[in-house]
């Protein structure tokens, strides 16, 4: 049998299914792996192993008498912003290094109903500001391919763990490309679904009107099995989409010569910039060929001129969102406290000083003077303008093209420290993914080779885009690519 | 565009971050670099394009008006450093 911890989502289904591995076990394979492996790769800031052995042996019970669905049983990482009940939720951040909700987030009912196992909590970076988890306040994730590289960020620990077998599949949250980037640079699937599709309820905000919740796996297919589980509408989301939604894993059967026939497929030519990494362009224009291959037209005489303007633009509106979110944690009805000042604002400013780290910091100040008298106008307000007409070129896009293909990432996974002192070198990490975010569109990771750098492998990402919510057409190519290459398969040798 | 200093100190007050001397340098520095990338925003035409404030076709999204249960005051109050009588205590807020 292969390794447990390196099963998928329908492989570990169909062996609890026939009885010939219990949930107890493939979760106890789980909790090994992460022993064996996370004091390399630093995936988790907390393991749940008695609540995992707990639900392992509830998911024991209802497979026993033939209940359950394909999560049932099946070991599942939450990057450590989506709130659990009972369990440390901390975003990585001092400010809440011994908070406990006393709720669980939306997505966590959803997958504890589906009957799926919580292993643990990942590292991330703080508050889910940055691009290579070096930002979290307690340790760097390290990114599985060469423990010298960063996982990407900010769900970079959600990203290593699944790329490490030390979970089958993980949620992250997306604000500018929090799942994309990390899944590219770890080598597995991720997705960021239509803002909406997924209730946000239970999610430690970051920028509101651009986070999203969504899966990681290490198959489309997987990360289809855990969309289907959360998605949908809910009341304690005002934003959650009323709309229904479509069987996302069951619709994958496509795949091999003509599966993607008919097939409208955009390369906007931004995406496609001289500096481009070329091993990464090499591999991405390789996938584009072969996506063609399957029978899709491929149009490169597209062009989106606003996407030179996207970093702006996300980087003016998520720190002022940011910027109003954050100003909750004040040290007075939870986390960090300072409170040996003077007066109450002395405590609040010395709470703020000792809780965030430099970007949070740093995002906060740039939203405070993004929305302050006098520059309202030429920056949040002329952001906002700028954000229409970028969401206006994709809505146009997408009357010729049923999906966008471009590359996730500039480059594969760069130096832990290597941008660590230049903020905006890292921000230039998600050029490529913070414009869907900003429209509102789903946009998956997908596997698509690697590049040799310094003798190691490093993996690549294809993002695939679609129209907002359709997700499954967007996954239907991914999987149909997927199927067609072998990239999916490779493991990190830890 | 370059942050002055005292721009800095501005927006940490309205912003209630405490800096220390090195850290205004360095975010004066940090800050105006970032700055200095959003002036193409100002190159923009956007005469008469309406701002998107969200990216959903929502507005007005109303809840039942029913009751529903709510966490008790012990759960909500677990994590605040300083309680008294079920309630969060706080330092004055004006003082003389």
């Amino acid at each position: 049998m292969a390794d447990l911890h390196y099963l998928t989502v329908d492989e570990a289904g169909a062996l609890l299914k026939q009885r010939e591995i219990s949930a107890v076990e493939l979760t106890r394979a789980v909790l090994d792996r992460i022993a064996a492996v996370d004091g390399r790769v630093g995936a988790y800031v907390t393991v749940t192993e008695a609540l995992a052995l707990e639900q392992a042996a509830a998911a024991d019970a209802r497979i026993a008498a033939g209940e359950g669905g394909p999560l049932t049983g099946v070991p599942v990482c939450l990057k450590d912003l989506i709130c659990t009940a009972g369990v440390l939720t901390t975003c990585s951040s001092r400010m809440l290094e011994s908070f406990v909700p006393p709720y669980d987030a939306h997505v966590v009912e959803r997958l504890r109903e589906a009957g799926a196992v919580i292993v643990g909590k990942s590292n991330m970076d703080e508050f889910a500001m940055g691009s290579s988890t070096e930002n979290s306040a307690f340790f760097p994730t390290h990114n599985p391919w060469d423990l010298g590289r960063v996982p990407g960020g900010s769900s970079g620990g959600s990203a290593a763990a699944t790329a490490a077998g030390e979970c089958l599949v993980a949620l992250g949250s997306d604000t500018g490309g929090s799942i994309r980037q990390p899944a590219a640079l770890c080598g597995v699937v991720g997705v960021k679904p239509t803002y909406g599709r997924v209730s946000r309820y239970g999610l430690v905000a970051f920028a509101s009107s651009l986070d999203q919740i969504g899966p990681f796996g290490r198959s489309v297919r997987d990360a289809a099995l855990v969309l289907d589980a959360i998605s949908g509408q809910d009341g304690r989301d005002a934003t959650s989409a009323p709309l229904d939604v479509p069987e996302f894993a069951a619709a994958l059967t496509a795949s091999g010569a003509a599966s993607l026939r008919g097939l409208r497929v955009g390369v906007p030519r931004e995406y496609l910039p001289d500096d481009l990494d070329p091993a990464v362009r090499a591999a991405v224009m390789k996938a584009i060929e072969q996506v063609a291959d399957l029978g899709a037209t491929v149009d490169f005489d597209l062009s989106l001129p606003s996407t030179s303007a996207a970093l702006a633009v996300y980087y003016v509106l998520a720190p002022s969102e940011a910027s109003a979110n954050l100003a909750r944690y004040d040290g007075v009805k939870y986390g960090y406290s300072y409170a040996e000042g003077a007066s109450m604002w002395e405590n609040m400013e010395a709470t703020r000083q000792h809780g965030f780290g430099d970007e949070v910091k740093r995002r906060i100040m740039l939203g405070t003077y993004a929305l302050s008298t006098g520059y309202y106008d030429a920056y949040y307000l002329k952001a906002q303008k700028v954000r229409t007409l970028i969401r206006r070129e994709f809505d146009a896009a997408f009357e010729k093209y049923d999906v966008l293909l471009t590359p996730v990432t500039p480059t594969a996974a760069f130096r832990l420290g290597e941008k660590v002192d230049d903020p905006y070198a890292m921000y230039l990490s998600d050029i490529f993914t913070l414009p869907v975010n900003i429209a509102g569109l789903p946009g998956a990771s997908v596997p698509c080779g690697f590049v040799t750098v310094d003798g190691k492998e490093l993996p690549v990402g294809l993002q695939v885009l679609a129209k907002p919510f359709d997700e499954a057409t967007m996954l239907r190519v991914a999987h149909a690519y997927e199927q067609a290459t072998a990239w999916h398969g490779r493991r990190p040798s830890l | 565009m370059a942050l002055t200093r005292e721009e800095v100190l501005h927006v940490a007050k309205l912003a209630r971050v405490a800096l220390t001397g090195a850290d205004v340098a360095k975010f004066q520095d940090q800050l105006s670099q970032i700055l200095d990338h959003f002036d193409l925003l100002s190159r923009l035409d956007t005469e008469g394009v309406p701002p998107t404030t969200h990216t959903l076709p929502l507005e007005n999204v109303m809840a039942a008006d029913e009751p529903r249960p709510s966490l008790p005051q012990d759960a909500v109050l677990a994590n605040a450093p300083l309680t008294q009588e079920g309630h969060l205590r706080v330092r004055a807020v004006l003082e003389e």
